[in-house]
């Protein structure tokens, strides 16, 4: 049984027709890498996965349960999304990797803030950093960082790499990989970087709202 | 009582329209219809009222009282849902938040014994507290709706990491409570320095001492203040929610 499948999947805004019969089934971690022109529907695709949106036909089950049968709020504690030049919030780098425990009302565990900080090249004194004073390659290993502080179980990556210089990008990769690797965390990843879609383990290519190659493996 | 206002000097004290509705037209400020419009109800509507509450207070009756206060705060709700563009449920919210400011504040101030019921005192206060409720709860409800249009990734990135609708929507709702808030509080702030506020004026018009109505006008800031305060924080918890659906999703309401 796959973790997530999606079985004639569409999405449809007004008279739009985003998504048209998706068909795709992710494994537990797998990693799956989603490429495809802009405008294709991968960021629909994936705001779905996520339970950001709500697919308008079609059948998606995430451990073998349609989405609809589960709390929308704890599917994404299981099931979390980083986008892209990510929102940072409050005034610090503390106000962002507490945020998962605080919506959990559980105590902060500073200990594996540092530690994880340090791991992604950042000092346990940034924790008390303002974000103001990041640089975009920061800010997007705290947003990253913010996702996993408490484990998910499917990581989904919303271009995140885009934007950064190559330093970065591969600095980012190199967590992902961790996630994916260490931390066994499936990883469904989209993005437009060639050398991305080149090491991709499993590509699913997404084309005017239909896959056209990947769905199946 | 020193108040001398007849016909005539009203029928004189129009000329202070003139002198507005030469300055719309010269400056082509095209607001001299708008203007004829809000001199005309506001005569029509005064003289209406007026005469209503003469016949109100006369007859002094509870349930009259009672029926008046529930239009008072109805016509407030009404008003303060039109400036909610399309956020759901804004009218019963809005009854809800304005009836509670309502019946709070003057429960209070009942007890405390600033005020009796009886329909002098009753109408006019219901009125202030309804009005300066019904002002917060629309730029609450334009501040929600400003702030989920703005910080709309914000929102969808906290939903993203498994943040419920309260903590997703914590900052704005706060934000949207200061800033219903903020004219009472700007205006207790200036009182008596900038503004010689509407009631303790019109005591002082009619004769009473300054020091005995400034009394007046200190239960009227307590009272607006917990008006707004009660009004605000009621109508933007109940009205955040609108923001989503039923899946929990950021859903931005159309005009």
């Amino acid at each position: 049984m796959s973790l997530i499948s999606l079985k004639g999947v569409s999405y449809r805004s007004g008279d739009e027709q985003i998504l048209n019969g998706i068909d795709l089934d992710i494994e537990a971690q797998e990693w799956v890498t989603i490429a495809g022109p802009s405008g294709g529907g991968k960021s629909t695709l994936v705001r779905i996965i996520a339970s950001l949106l709500s697919k308008t036909a079609g059948e998606l089950t995430f451990d073998g349960q349609p989405i609809e049968s589960y709390d929308p709020i704890a599917y994404r504690r299981r099931v979390s999304y980083s986008v892209q030049q990510p929102t940072l919030f409050g005034q610090t780098v503390r106000d962002n990797l507490s945020f998962p425990y605080q919506i959990r009302q559980l105590p902060f565990d500073q200990q594996r803030a540092i530690d994880a900080l340090e791991y992604v090249g950042l000092a346990a004194s940034d924790l008390d950093k303002p974000v103001i004073d990041l640089s975009g390659g920061q800010r997007q290993r705290v947003a990253l960082l913010r996702n996993v502080m408490i484990y998910p179980e499917v990581l989904i990556l919303d271009e995140v790499t885009a934007g950064l210089d190559a330093e970065n990008k591969s600095f980012v990769w190199q967590m992902i990989r961790h996630f994916n690797q260490e931390d066994k965390l499936t990883i469904i990843a989209i993005t437009h970087d060639q050398s991305e879609i080149d090491d991709a383990q499993r590509l699913v290519m997404v084309e005017n709202g239909r896959i056209v190659a990947g769905g199946a493996q | 009582m020193n108040l001398a206002v007849n016909n005539q000097s009203l029928m004189l004290a129009l000329g202070l329209v003139v002198i507005a509705l030469i300055i719309g037209w010269k400056e082509k400020l095209g607001i001299d219809r708008d203007m004829i419009i809000g001199v005309v109800r506001a005569i029509i509507q005064l003289f209406i009222v007026g005469y209503l509450l003469k016949y109100v207070f006369k007859v002094d009756n509870v349930w009259l009282t009672s029926t008046l206060i529930l239009i008072i705060i109805f016509n407030a709700s009404y008003n303060a849902k039109q400036r909610s563009n399309g956020i759901p449920h804004a009218l019963p919210i809005s009854i809800g938040a304005i009836l509670a400011s309502t019946a709070v504040t003057l429960g209070v101030l009942m007890w405390s014994g600033a005020i009796k019921f009886i329909p002098s005192q009753m109408i006019p206060i219901s009125g202030m507290i309804a009005s300066n409720s019904m002002v917060a709860i629309g730029l609450c409800y334009r501040n929600l709706n400003s702030q989920f249009r703005l910080e709309r990734q914000a929102v969808t990135e906290k939903l993203a990491l498994g943040a419920n609708l309260k903590d997703a929507s914590r900052d704005i709702v706060r934000d949207s409570i200061k800033t219903g808030m903020q004219p009472t509080i700007d205006s207790a702030k200036t009182m008596g320095i900038v503004s010689l506020p509407g009631m303790m004026s019109g005591l002082i018009f009619a004769g009473v001492d300054p020091v005995h109505a400034i009394k007046y006008q200190i239960m009227v800031v307590f009272m607006l203040m917990s008006a707004t305060s009660i009004g605000s924080v009621l109508a933007c918890y109940l009205a955040y929610r609108g923001f989503y659906n039923k899946r929990k999703q950021l859903v931005i309401p159309s005009n």
